[in-house]
């Protein structure tokens, strides 16, 4: 079922959580709402779930208005950060509990319940711990279970809130690739809540970062990384390296260095260009360099070298990441003096939102 | 020492059967004190629109006036104006009313003590409000709230000795009377005073079982 969000607004006393926010969940998808906290994400969750109202706008549920249709009836499976299990039952009444509320009429027998839940159990891989209490769970089993008691009752959508986030990173990985797989032999439309960019580029079909009430880009991961559309994005996303040069006709100039850019932008001007370590080559040969500097610190971290470099221009340290490789031909030692060469590059006009990538 | 048995052996028949009378007003304002309470705690808790208002306005009262002169006001103010109750019945009432509104106050902390996620989490599931506040959120905040109905489920106990005011021969009323035949005060209200306190104790042996059985699930 596809979501369709129209034109939200939503205030908590003076802060605007969502301004004006517009989208459209495709059917099928595993979308991913990605921002930093107060970004609006959360709320836009509990929107779409019915467990906040929002000020203006609509929701509609495969074409047809959800605004004020109740949370009860919307039909939307969702799994909270922090679990909300129903502590006072054990795990398998739990899961048939949304089917066991039911109004007789459409409540279905008791075995049938019982082989749904021992279903979900498996698919979970849980069903030994039937008859345990959350209590005796971990946070990782925690979740899972929550995750197969909003599935029992056969939600159209499946909305989840940092899913993750309160579980330590071996666990959260894990979870995160089974999550991906259970969405692949499922098909349920799904939205979910993250600031970890890594999770929602891995997880999901798509990406939506959100930054103060409002969304700044949606793309694919792919788009997401490769193309990022606003100077917030292309930091959300990763370390990055800022210098500031200018535009001068469809070039990024700082100095002696000047690269063309793709797509000309329409006026000149100071520009800021943003670099992610590992698009940063260190060399000790002046061509082509965009800035120069000594090596202050090597860090050798598994398959790869992280490099600072203190810039001589603006005494600012830049980050480089090189291979195992690369680092043994250079022989690079501290107090070095080296060349950066980008080899790519995402320029935007200085206090504007614009991209021009090249 | 002696005397004091001799003593006992005559008074007990009237010390038990005002045990019993206690026992009873606490049963039954305990019962419906629990019933009432709930129900106020409800109509707060959702905010139902004029009886929250009302609610908290009662809650007030009852907690702000002392117990005597309720007990005053509704045996003898009350049929002032055409509204009349056998002792008993005043005696229940006054009881009953008051502890609704502690009991209700426990409960409302009990139930704002359940995680906001549970209720997200029921609705979620497609149950109603009442359905929520049914089968999740009141289970949860029984829990919560045991200690703090215990306590004034025990204070409604010796609370009982005030209805002798009103003529009911509670065992308070019972005691006094067999002082009054027997001129032996200190044995008589010693003992009067030792069995409030067994009543207690047992109350209390009751509040360490429902807890330990609200708790079975929260067990690592």
């Amino acid at each position: 079922m596809s979501i369709e969000i129209r034109n939200i607004q939503k205030r908590f006393g003076e802060f605007t959580a969502l301004d004006n926010v517009s989208l459209t969940v495709e059917s099928g998808e595993l979308l991913a709402l990605l921002g930093p906290s107060g970004c609006g994400k959360t709320t836009l969750l509990r929107i779409i779930a019915g467990l906040e109202t929002p000020d203006a706008g609509q929701v509609l549920f495969a074409g047809k208005d959800a605004t004020h249709t109740h949370v009860s009836e919307r039909q939307v499976g969702f799994v909270f950060q922090h679990y909300a299990l129903f502590r006072h039952m054990t795990v398998f009444d739990n899961v048939a509990f949304g089917l066991t509320v039911r109004p007789r009429s459409v409540r279905p027998g008791r075995e049938e319940v019982r082989e749904r839940v021992m279903r979900l159990l498996k698919l979970v891989q849980l069903d030994w711990l039937a008859d345990a209490y959350p209590a005796q769970l971990s946070g990782g089993q925690r979740q899972r279970i929550a995750l197969a008691r909003s599935l029992a009752v056969e939600p159209k959508v499946l909305l989840l809130d940092e899913p993750f986030g309160a579980l330590d990173a071996k666990v959260r990985k894990d979870l995160r690739r089974w999550l991906r797989s259970l969405h692949n032999d499922m098909h349920i439309t799904s939205v979910f809540v993250t600031h970890d960019q890594e999770e929602a580029l891995e997880v999901s079909d798509r990406v939506v970062v959100m930054d103060h009430g409002h969304i700044e880009q949606v793309g694919t991961p792919d788009e997401i990384y490769d193309r990022p559309a606003t100077p917030f994005v292309t930091q959300f996303l990763g370390d990055v390296n800022l210098f500031h040069g200018r535009v001068d006709q469809g070039h990024f100039t700082l100095g002696d260095f000047a690269q063309p850019l793709a797509e000309a932008p329409a006026a000149g001007g100071q520009a800021v260009a943003f670099v992610r370590p590992h698009d940063l080559e260190i060399s000790r040969a002046a061509e082509g360099a965009l800035a120069h500097g000594v090596v202050e610190h090597i860090h050798a971290v598994g398959p790869i070298v992280r490099v600072e470099v203190a810039a001589e221009s603006s005494g600012k340290p830049l980050e480089a990441v090189l291979t195992r490789e690369r680092y043994r031909e250079l022989a690079l030692m501290l107090g070095d003096r080296v060349y950066v060469r980008p080899t790519r590059v995402s320029v935007f006009p200085a206090g504007d939102a614009q991209d021009y990538v090249i | 020492m002696d005397a004091w048995i001799d003593l006992f052996r005559t008074a007990w028949p009237v010390l038990l059967q005002g045990t019993l009378y206690t026992l009873m007003f606490a049963v039954i304002s305990m019962v419906l004190g629990l019933a009432l309470g709930f129900l106020v705690a409800l109509v707060r808790v959702a905010r139902v629109p004029a009886l929250a208002q009302l609610a908290a306005f009662y809650v007030s009262a009852m907690r702000g006036t002392p117990l005597l002169v309720q007990i005053f006001v509704i045996y003898y103010g009350l049929p002032g104006i055409g509204i009349e109750f056998d002792p008993v019945t005043a005696g229940v009432l006054a009881l009953t009313l008051n502890v609704g509104a502690y009991l209700s106050e426990s409960m409302r902390g009990g139930i704002a003590g359940v995680d906001r996620g549970q209720w997200d989490a029921g609705l979620s599931l497609g149950l109603g409000w009442w359905q929520t506040m049914r089968f999740v959120v009141a289970p949860q905040a029984l829990r919560l709230a045991v200690p703090s109905l215990s306590n004034s489920l025990i204070s409604l106990i010796k609370d009982t000795s005030l209805v002798s005011v009103i003529t009911v021969t509670e065992l308070m009323l019972a005691t006094k009377e067999v002082i009054a035949q027997t001129f032996q005060p200190l044995p008589l209200y010693l003992a009067a005073a030792a069995i409030y306190w067994v009543l207690s104790a047992s109350f209390e042996q009751v509040q360490r079982r429902v807890e330990a059985r609200l708790n079975l699930s929260y067990r690592r």
